[in-house]
């Protein structure tokens, strides 16, 4: 019972507030309207410190929406940039969407490698990582300027190898801004597969190990990653994305080495084929 | 300064509503089409590559 009394109470002190309110509101509507006939003249300085008032918020206002812009508006366009780049890849792609029967060789022979792009922003293949979704696919591009990157995704480092390459294909992709094509790369798990689709065929490397380094430790791209001097015998590959997630004080490096190759005549392997046959259909 | 320039647009109140609104859309446009896009080549944040221009 108490209770409820205070409740009718409050609800009193509301219903006052209000009625209040609106008969300030009336007040100031009275004062506007009589402004519009002869507005009092205000002094220089308060007119000056409004203005850099508002000024100092329309800064505020303006920053805000930057984040917004780079957080969120970039991942729509270059989802989108990248969603066009993938299906007409596929599009131009040549050989079966099925994949061969299990009971065909399987071993194809030494991978055939594509010569480099000479043009820095042709896209050349598509990457499949299974572990960041099902329909994970996103167009590699040569070059790793932000031209590239900041629209298609991942970019391939020119100094390093072409997928299926012995030494090291190295890749770089946005963490979080411009399709934030890496965004899940410290969930990938030893053994995980990343396939790789050119235009001969497929690449599959299986995740190894990942590090985080200093952005400055350019020796992760060296044909055998972090060994100077060292003569390759694996094919390696290495995306490189910023560390921490929404900073860029560090890198996270992911490690793979190439398991296997079919040439595109030989279709895609199976656990990419929906997705390779999806990509074509556009 | 936005309330003056209010008071200096022309027309009705609800027609200057309207212009107020399209300046506004239209700053948003130029900042998301332009001005971030520039600006974003200075932001060492989105930087995910590896070594800089030192690398061989």
């Amino acid at each position: 019972m108490v209770r409820s009394h205070e409740h009718n109470d409050s609800v009193v002190g509301v219903d006052t507030l209000i009625s209040g309110n609106s008969a300030i509101r009336t007040r100031k509507a009275g004062n506007r309207r009589r402004e519009k006939a002869q507005r009092p003249k205000q002094g220089f300085w308060r007119t000056l410190i409004q203005v850099i008032g508002e000024l100092l918020i329309t800064c505020g206002v303006i920053l805000l929406l930057f984040v917004v812009w780079e957080l969120w508006w970039t991942n729509i366009d270059a989802n989108n940039a990248q969603q066009h780049a993938v299906s007409q890849f596929a599009q131009e792609f040549q050989g079966p969407l099925t994949p061969q029967s299990p009971d065909t060789p399987t071993d194809f022979g030494p991978p055939v490698v594509m010569d480099a792009p000479t043009v820095d922003g042709t896209v050349f293949g598509v990457v499949y990582i299974p572990r960041f979704g099902p329909s994970y696919s996103r167009p590699l591009v040569e070059g790793t300027t932000q031209a590239q990157l900041d629209t298609l995704g991942l970019g391939r480092y020119g100094t390093t190898s072409m997928p299926g390459a012995v030494g090291n294909f190295a890749v770089a992709g946005h963490r979080q801004t411009h399709g934030a094509v890496l965004d899940a790369i410290h969930t990938l798990v030893p053994g995980d597969k990343i396939y790789v689709q050119t235009k001969d065929g497929y690449y599959t490397y299986v995740f190894r190990n990942n590090e985080i380094v200093l952005p400055s430790q350019g020796n992760v791209l060296l044909p055998v990653p972090t060994q100077k001097d060292a003569t390759p015998v694996d094919r390696f590959m290495t995306m490189t994305s910023c560390n921490p997630r929404f900073g860029a004080e560090e890198r996270i490096i992911a490690y793979s080495v190439m398991e296997s190759w079919q040439p595109a005549s030989a279709g895609p392997p199976a656990a990419i084929a929906a997705q390779v046959a999806a990509n074509a259909k556009g | 300064m936005y309330g003056w320039i209010f008071r200096h647009l022309p027309g009705p109140l609800w027609f200057r509503i309207i212009t107020s609104l399209l300046f506004l859309a239209a700053a948003v446009l130029l900042l998301m089409q332009f001005v971030f896009p520039w600006l974003s080549q200075f932001n060492p944040l989105t930087d995910s590559t590896i070594g800089g221009s030192s690398q061989p």
